[in-house]
Parts: structure tokens; sequence; C-alpha cells
């Protein structure tokens, strides 16, 4: 997977990746209108399908809202690399089929706008500049339901 | 050996033993989702394909967040609710008129020590303060668990909080929480069952100890949980007809840390923007404010109320200050009434609302503009977590938060 990388800092809250007064809306489309626009309100105009999202650690603190990776995946995002997660939305993001990858160091290598590369089978991802960082591959089931877009399908097509 | 969440989490995986970092799946004792996370919830469900849930009265639902409905979209989403607890039978339905679903889940009996409890919200974790393995999960695991009855969890680690001095003059339990945060950073429990144990906690009452539970989420906790005592089974007996079972720490285990936090010489402290663990003692903060917000699921109860009220009596909340009272349950709303609490709040100048979240996340009501600041006896202060980005959002007890009020300033109250 190759695409651009859009970057944030430490503690990205889920408030920040889709607001409470949005939450009354379900689908991806709407809510990804609505994605990081605390930080960045364009974010969803420059945010391609494909494009990656780089942050520090942390990501996606706070609230249960499923809602937040919803917007994430609405918005193109094809997997959240951070130097750390928070717990609940590190489910909610596998069962929607957001891939989030921990790669410790990845802050310090990739600049807001760089295109990048990561290769999901090997668990390496490759900058702009040529430098490699690898991360813990995931396992072949969370990979199993990230491919078929999320829990719910996995589990319909496992039937 | 085993820790109180270990020794939960074995119990209703059907285990003798497990430890930190097994994966179990777990029968749930009782699954809650509100009317925000709840339309998601069913859509999931539906997907899957289960025409029951796996039993009806395992489950509650609480509308909190958006009420009453202040658009169409939210009414839509009350209907999608209302529709699926007549086609489930669900009993444990709470309308529009009941209050904050963390409060009255224990209020009305939901909740007793040794169960395992998930809640599609993240604060669900306030019902360690009665000795359940609590914990916020997202629709999809809540589907799952509408259509199985079961979760799969990893098994935490556990940060135990040994809290000792007295608590000065005040300072309140959301004063000690707040410090503990600043102490650990908002990633400091991140997977780990928080436990709240020591001699301040064991003079806490019920209410405090919500208090300190409900903001381990704050930390990354997975949980809050205190070891049930003489005041939790008063407090469950008197509220619940359910069967518990009491579990406790065992102090030797492998997977528990242990850490000591005095609060003898703690003053009342304030999160400044827009992080929880940016703590400051309130005497170093030099900050104006617009409004002013006490409820929450964290320091909505009668006993805030009360704090709040006593500092209030006969004066003026200041002029070009609005101050929002919103009582977290019905039952708290009614013995507020009778108390002259919500008179005190009117004559004050303060609009008393129905029991609801309220601004806490600036979806429904009371929200912020550009520049605005709030101070908010709620539980994060993210950036734009209560309407504009371009706002602030400080966060203190219910003492502080009426003596600000007052003064129009972030203070202490005398």
């Amino acid at each position: 997977m190759k695409g651009t990388a859009w970057k944030f800092g430490n503690d990205i809250d889920t408030d920040i990746i889709v607001p409470g007064r949005y939450l009354i809306y379900t689908d991806e489309e709407r809510l990804s209108e609505h994605c990081m626009e605390g930080l960045d309100p364009d974010f969803n105009k420059k945010c391609k399908n494909g494009d990656f999202i780089v942050a520090g650690t942390n990501f996606g603190c706070g609230s249960s809202r499923e809602h937040a990776p919803i917007a994430l995946k609405g918005a193109g995002v094809a997997a959240v690399i951070a130097e750390s997660f928070a717990r609940i939305f590190y489910r909610n993001a596998t069962n929607v089929g957001v891939p989030l990858l921990e790669a410790p160091g990845i802050s310090k290598i990739v600049e807001d706008g760089d295109e990048i590369e990561v290769d999901m089978e090997n668990g390496t991802i490759t900058a702009s500049n040529g430098e490699t960082i690898t991360f813990k591959k995931l396992p072949p089931f969370m990979l199993e339901i990230l491919e078929q877009g999320g829990l719910i399908e996995y589990l319909k097509n496992k039937k | 050996m085993p820790t109180m969440s270990e020794k939960i989490l074995a119990r209703a995986s059907g285990k003798e033993n497990v430890e930190a970092g097994d994966i179990v799946i777990a029968n749930i004792d009782v699954a809650m989702v509100h009317d925000l996370t709840g339309p998601l919830s069913v859509e999931s469900f539906e997907k899957i394909g289960t025409e029951k849930v796996w039993d009806p009265s395992k489950i509650v639902i609480p509308f909190d967040h958006q009420v009453p409905a202040d658009s169409i979209d939210s009414a839509n989403n009350h209907m999608i609710m209302r529709k699926f607890v007549k086609e489930q039978g669900i009993e444990n339905f709470y309308d529009v008129n009941a209050g904050v679903c963390h409060q009255i889940l224990p209020e009305l009996g939901h909740v007793v020590p040794g169960e395992v409890i998930v809640g599609a919200d993240s604060h669900t974790c306030t019902h360690g303060a009665l000795g359940a393995f609590s914990t916020g999960i997202g629709s999809t695991d809540m589907a799952m668990v509408f259509s199985e009855g079961n979760l799969w969890f990893k098994v935490p680690e556990t940060n135990r909080f040994n809290i000792t001095g007295q608590l000065k003059e005040n300072v309140y339990a959301k004063d000690v929480i707040l410090h503990i945060i600043s102490q650990v950073s908002v990633d400091g429990s991140t997977y780990k069952a928080c436990e709240f144990a020591g001699e301040t906690v064991s003079n806490m009452s019920i209410s405090d100890r919500m208090v300190l539970c409900n903001m381990a989420i704050e930390m990354g906790g997975k949980t809050g949980l205190v070891e049930p005592d003489e005041k939790t089974i008063k407090y469950v007996e008197s509220h619940s007809n359910k069967p518990y079972k009491v579990f406790n720490t065992d102090l030797d285990s492998s997977s528990l840390n242990l850490i000591d936090i005095d609060v003898s010489e703690l003053e009342p402290q304030v999160a400044c923007p827009h992080h929880v663990d940016n703590v400051k003692a309130v005497s170093e903060v030099d900050q104006e404010i617009d409004q002013v917000f006490l409820g929450s699921c964290t320091n909505g109860r009668l006993s805030d109320l009360r704090d709040a009220a006593k500092i209030l009596k006969g004066k003026k909340i200041a002029n070009g200050v609005r101050m929002l009272v919103i009582p977290a349950s019905r039952g708290i709303y009614s013995k507020a009434m009778d108390e002259g609490l919500l008179k005190i709040f009117v004559d004050a100048g303060a609009l008393v609302s129905a029991p609801c979240c309220g601004p806490c996340l600036g979806g429904h009501t009371g929200i912020i503009g550009p520049g605005e600041v709030s101070l908010s006896t709620s539980n994060r202060n993210f950036k734009g977590r209560q309407g504009s980005p371009d706002g602030k959002v400080f966060l203190s007890s219910a003492a502080v938060a009426a003596a600000s009020a007052i003064e129009g300033r972030i203070v202490a109250p005398e």
C-alpha cells in the first residue's frame, strides 16, 4: 500500500476524530465530513482513498464511540500508524475494518504530506527518504477481519 | 494470588484461574447501550442476523445523551431504540425522563459486586466502585454481546492506587482523581485495571468512589475498581435484589503494580485544556470563565449538589457568567427538590435542567462558542469537547465550580 501520510501529535482523542455533536449520524459519509475537523477542517477534502494517518502515542483515547473509526474509514484512511493506541479504539477500529499499526519511532521518520509505503505482509513501513521501520505484524485472524471490511462481514462470510 | 479482576474474569469465563495476559471469553451479566451508541449497535446486530438477543433481562437501555430529542435525527435514533426495546422484550428501558446511564445503573439496582458489565460508553468503568468488572466497548462488540451473551477479553494487569491521608476541607474525590491522573498521565494505565484502595478510599462514600472509578478511563484504564466493604454491601442491598459475590485482591499478585498516593496536603485541583493530565492547583490558575456546568456521570450526584448549594446559598452568580445545573438522575433531582437545593441554584441565577448528559460532550445543550471558557464538573476537557474547537474546558469539583460561578473566575471555595 502506498499513500500520503497525514501527521498528528500525541493523545489524539475521539472528540477530535469525530466531535460529539455528529454522533447522531451513523453513516460513513456524513461522519467522514467532520473527521479530524477540530485540528484540520480540510482533512476530509485532502485525505484521498488509501492515505494514512501517522500519529504519536495514545491515538484514539477517550470515548467508546465507534463513529470515530467509521469516520476514518469514510475519509479513505487505509491505516493509522502510531507510536501507541488507546484500548477501546483499538478494538473498535479492527471491528469496523480500519488497520491500526503500532510502530514505535514512526513519528520521527515521517513528516506531514510524505508519501509512504506500508507492507502488511512483511510488517514494514518505508518513509519517503527510504528509511524503513518495522511494526508488529497483525495475527492472521485480524488480517482476515480487516480484509473483509470488519468483524460482522468476517462472521457472515464464515457462516 | 490473583487480583479481583482476575478472579471476576475467571468466574465469568468458567475457569479456575486466569492470569493477566490470558485471553478469555467471559459471560456478560449486564449490557448497556444508550441513545447515541444504541443505534449503531442495533444496526450491527441486525447485520449479524440473529433474531433474538441472548437474554433481554440482562440488557439495560437508558436514554441520556440527547434527551429530550433536540433534532429530527435524535428523534429518529430514539425511535430506532424504542422499536428494538419492544421487539426484543427489553424491560430495563429508561426513556428520556430517567437520567444519566452511569448513575441510574447503580441507583436502580443493575450493578452488584462480582459481575462483568459492559457498556457502549467509555465511562462504564464507573460501576467498579461497587466491585464489578465493568468496561466500555464499541457498538460492534455490543452487537456480538446482544447475539452471543459473551465477549473476549484480555485479562488486564492492575495498577492499585493506595491512597492515604485525610483530605483537607474543600478537597474532594474529584481533586484526588485529577491528581492521580496528573501523576501517571493520560495513558499511564492503558489496558490496566485501576484499583483504588487505602484509608482515604475506605472513608469515602459510594458516590465519591464512583468519581474515582469514573475517571479511570482518563488514564487509559480498562476499568476502575474498589474492593467491596460494609458501605458497598449496604448500598447494594438497599438498591438491588440481585445475588452478588465479593472478590478481593491478593496483595502478593504478580500482576499488581502498587502506587502510593498521599493526599493529606492536596489542594483543590483543576484540569486545564486540552488534556485531563494537565492538572494544576486552583491557586495557580488565573482564568475568567463564561459558563459553569455542574452535573454529569462524574459529579452530578446529590452530594455534589449539596456541596455546591452550601456555597451558592444566598449568593448570586457573577454577571456575564451562566451556570447550568443538571442532576444526574430523576431520583437525585427529586431529592434535591425536597432539600431545597434547586431553589438555591435558581435564586442564585443558575439554570436547572432535567437529568441528561448536558454540555459534557458538546452534542445537546449548553454548547460553548469560539473563545469561550467552560468550567465543568465532568470528565473530559478535550479540544472541542463542549462545542467550538476554539473554546476551552477546565475540569473541577462541584465546590470549585460553585465558588467560581460567584466570582466569574476559577477560584477555590473559602
